[in-house]
């Protein structure tokens, strides 16, 4: 039994959350909530100077060609710092499906951008509120053009390409690239909660895009792709729920109330210690969601789900419940609270709800449940 | 990561394996016994072949095993349905008491024939006015010449009228601090003066009992650690508990939810198809499953030579909840006939009303989820202590609320 990282692995989350110290402490963060900009440019230069947008490209297209478990420690430490960049979209949703969906040549032409950073692209599914699911799809992909408005889309203004999910002229699905600076690709901003990533509304106007070709799309390989974003998210929801809760016991230590530290009361005691119950089991879960992926599992859709959902509810909660021990400084401007309480709430709804997973947990659960005799 | 045994682990499970196929008690040799015979049969029947204790030194019955072949022991034997909660206490968590506070001669006395299952040992902590607050504890012992005779009553100790010694802590000195009075030792269950009466416990069974000490002599010999010392003497017994008691057999789980929820009906569909049932069984599986790989990390770190620390504490924590959680779902999901618990045409094995009338007790056995909270606030987090009322006062000046 060996259910740990390997010593390489746990030198690398030692060497990134050093680098991120140095390269992406507070302040950067909060420049980028306090500004008009929709991510850290100086940052992201820095990270893919680090590799890590290459993680898990293979060699052949300019990647590193290492594990999931080696992405999923770089997520964590993203998520511990609130990194504002759009990381996520890049990463974990777009390259991946230009590496599960693309054809030879369309891996060759932009695995070795999005490698290097060079390239940021994002994915745009969602268009009208309530779940995602085939039905609400009405964007159209018609003679190499795509026409409808997909919102809200994360990092639109600042991608090069947009992975689109559309559908053809039969109604089937589609999964399409679009070049995202094209004068017919209007990006409207639309403010979230989290002004640390940027955000917006995306309308195609027959803007010229292509089919990602390499693998069939139906509603079950856009599942696998939520599936495998979703370890990924997990991990850096992790990494939001754990700094969350240092915070939340460090502020409890230092504190007096009635003479005493706060975190001697068993009210705020038992509240941190709730917090770490669900801090411990998500880990635990995203321990399994990170095999399942790195292994490639057919066990995935329920370690997946199982990862997601424990981390939503890990990291909503810690976040929240840091601000509450932090009283009415946790709820100013000037602490970091709001970092927290705003991303946390960002990842849980950006690739389906804590509903949506729930569902899906259960499917999976169903499935490898085999009847009673 | 991967799951798999090393070399030398899948050595030693194949070893054990073997050993367990080829050495079940068969119908002939349990035929007329009880339980408690039975499991004496085995537990010797493994010390025979080097199977008992396996952590212990080999002077002491054991084979000198490391931790991480212990748990793959574990893993090979609960394969079986064999007796073992007998020993529970004894073996895991007196035994370790034993050899760290006791003569060599001791150790060699008491530890093989507690290894072997020839005597059985039962631990006299709790009492009425101590529980979660144990050292509140009241039996008193007072010392005549070589011995120390014992007053008092000790409550919730399981296997009290079929153990052959006991682990009791007792209070030997009311005029200094609670923690600082108190005095551990090894006592004769077989003793004059001592008296013991079940519990009969709200689910109508009896696995606890009062135990009742009138001028129980014990011999200064059979004193672990000094006089005064006893607190840090059951420290040692109640880290070893942390190790010992485990996941508590069959009880309601998501298996079971599911089972169910396919069987029965909502609104004319099956229930595993009502999203409001569906949420209810994602949560219960989120736990479940953070357990379990919360065990495979455990595990791991085991195997690398670490110590499991106080952040062991969560198994029991979440546990005990979710199972009378999940047992209270499972009979509302049964709607009017989930009240039924009737062997003679039992539900899905009655296992939801069983789990449902045995969870108060376990939430409570062993430290109370409050007890546990406040050991991973304080032990995991580093939060500080609460303030207590009682620091620094003679025991016998310290408010009781009039018991």
């Amino acid at each position: 039994m060996n259910f740990e990282f390997s010593d390489e692995q746990l030198m690398l989350r030692e060497q990134a959350r050093g680098f991120l110290a140095q390269h992406c402490p507070p302040a950067v963060t909060r420049n980028v909530l306090e500004s008009d900009a929709d991510y850290d440019a100086e940052l992201w230069q820095n990270v893919a100077d680090m590799g890590w947008m290459a993680t898990t490209i293979p060699e052949q297209y300019g990647g590193l060609g290492l594990s999931y478990y080696e992405l999923a420690i770089i997520a964590e430490e993203l998520g511990r710092v609130v990194a504002p960049l759009p990381f996520s979209s890049s990463v974990y949703l777009a390259t991946e499906a230009i590496l599960q969906f693309g054809s030879e040549q369309q891996k060759a032409r932009w695995l070795p951008l999005l490698a290097s950073g060079e390239m940021i692209a994002t994915v745009a599914m969602t268009e009208r509120p309530g779940q995602l699911s085939e039905h609400s799809i009405s964007t159209r992909f018609h003679e190499d053009t795509l026409t409808g408005q997909k919102q809200p889309v994360a990092d639109s203004a600042i991608s090069t390409l947009i992975i689109v999910l559309a559908k053809n002229a039969d109604d089937e699905l589609v999964l399409c690239a679009c070049d995202a600076t094209h004068p017919t690709v209007v990006h409207s901003s639309l403010r979230s909660l989290d002004f640390s990533r940027g955000h917006s509304a995306v309308q195609f106007n027959s803007s010229p895009a292509e089919v990602l070709t390499g693998k069939t799309t139906d509603w079950a390989s856009i599942q696998e792709l939520l599936d495998r974003a979703a370890v990924l998210v997990a991990w850096e929801q992790l990494g939001i729920a754990d700094v969350a809760l240092e915070q939340a016991c460090e502020y409890a230590k230092q504190r007096y109330a009635f003479g005493r530290p706060i975190g001697s009361f068993q009210a705020i005691k038992h509240k941190l210690a709730g917090m770490y119950v669900k801090n411990t089991l998500a880990r635990s879960n995203a321990y399994f969601g990170a095999w399942a992926l790195a292994i490639g599992s057919d066990q995935l859709p329920l370690a997946a789900a199982t990862a997601r959902v424990a981390a939503i509810q890990a990291s909503v909660y810690a976040a929240q419940e840091n601000i509450q021990t932090h009283g009415g400084m946790g709820f100013t401007w000037e602490f970091d609270c709001q970092f927290y309480y705003r991303r946390a709430k960002l990842l849980s709804l950006a690739i389906g709800s804590e509903r949506y997973w729930q569902d899906r947990l259960v499917t999976g659960l169903n499935n490898q449940t085999p009847n009673a005799a | 990561m991967d799951f798999n045994d090393t070399a030398e682990e899948a050595t030693f499970r194949n070893e054990a394996a073997a050993w367990l196929a080829n050495n079940q008690l068969t119908a002939a040799e349990t035929q007329g016994l009880n339980r408690l015979q039975i499991a004496k049969l085995w537990q010797k029947r493994k010390h025979d072949a080097g199977w008992a204790c396996l952590g212990w030194d080999r002077k002491f019955g054991g084979r000198g095993a490391s931790a991480i072949e212990r748990v793959i022991w574990d893993q090979e034997e609960s394969k079986y349905d064999v007796p073992s909660r007998f020993f529970v206490i004894g073996q895991g968590m007196i035994g370790p008491t034993i050899m760290a506070w006791s003569t060599a001669e001791y150790c060699e006395r008491f530890l093989p024939k507690l290894a072997s299952g020839e005597e059985v040992w039962c631990q006299l902590f709790s009492e009425p006015a101590g529980g979660s607050d144990l050292a509140a504890l009241r039996t008193k012992a007072e010392q005549d010449g070589d011995e120390w005779i014992l007053n008092g009553q000790k409550i919730w100790t399981s296997g009290a009228h079929y153990s052959d010694y006991g682990l009791i802590v007792t209070r030997t000195d009311p005029s200094v601090a609670k923690h600082k009075g108190l005095t551990v030792f090894m006592i004769d269950m077989h003793s004059p003066g001592i008296e013991i009466k079940p519990i009969k416990q709200l689910n109508g069974e009896s696995d606890f009992n009062e135990v009742y000490f009138t001028d129980v002599r014990v011999p200064d010999s059979y004193r672990l650690g000094s006089v005064g010392q006893g607190w840090q003497v059951c420290l040692t017994t109640l880290m070893n508990e942390r190790l010992a008691i485990g996941g508590g057999g069959p009880g309601a789980d998501v298996k079971l939810a599911i089972d169910i929820a396919r069987t029965v009906e909502i609104n004319g569909k099956p229930a595993i198809e009502d999203s409001a049932v569906r949420a209810k069984i994602a949560e219960y599986h989120v736990l479940e499953a953070g357990l379990k790989y919360n065990g495979y990390r455990a595990i791991t770190a085991l195997s690398r030579g670490e110590l499991p620390g106080p952040e062991n504490s969560i198994g029991k924590l979440v546990g005990a909840p979710k199972l009378q959680s999940i047992a209270s779902f499972c009979m509302d999901l049964l709607e009017e006939h989930g009240v039924l618990w009737d062997e003679a045409q039992p539900l899905f094995d009655g296992l939801a009303q069983r789990s449902y009338m045995g969870a108060p007790g376990l939430r409570i056995a062993g430290g109370t989820d409050e007890i546990m909270t406040n050991i991973i606030a304080e032990r995991v987090l580093g939060l500080p202590q609460d303030p207590r009322a009682d620091k620094g006062i003679a025991f016998s000046d310290i408010p009781t609320g009039g018991h």
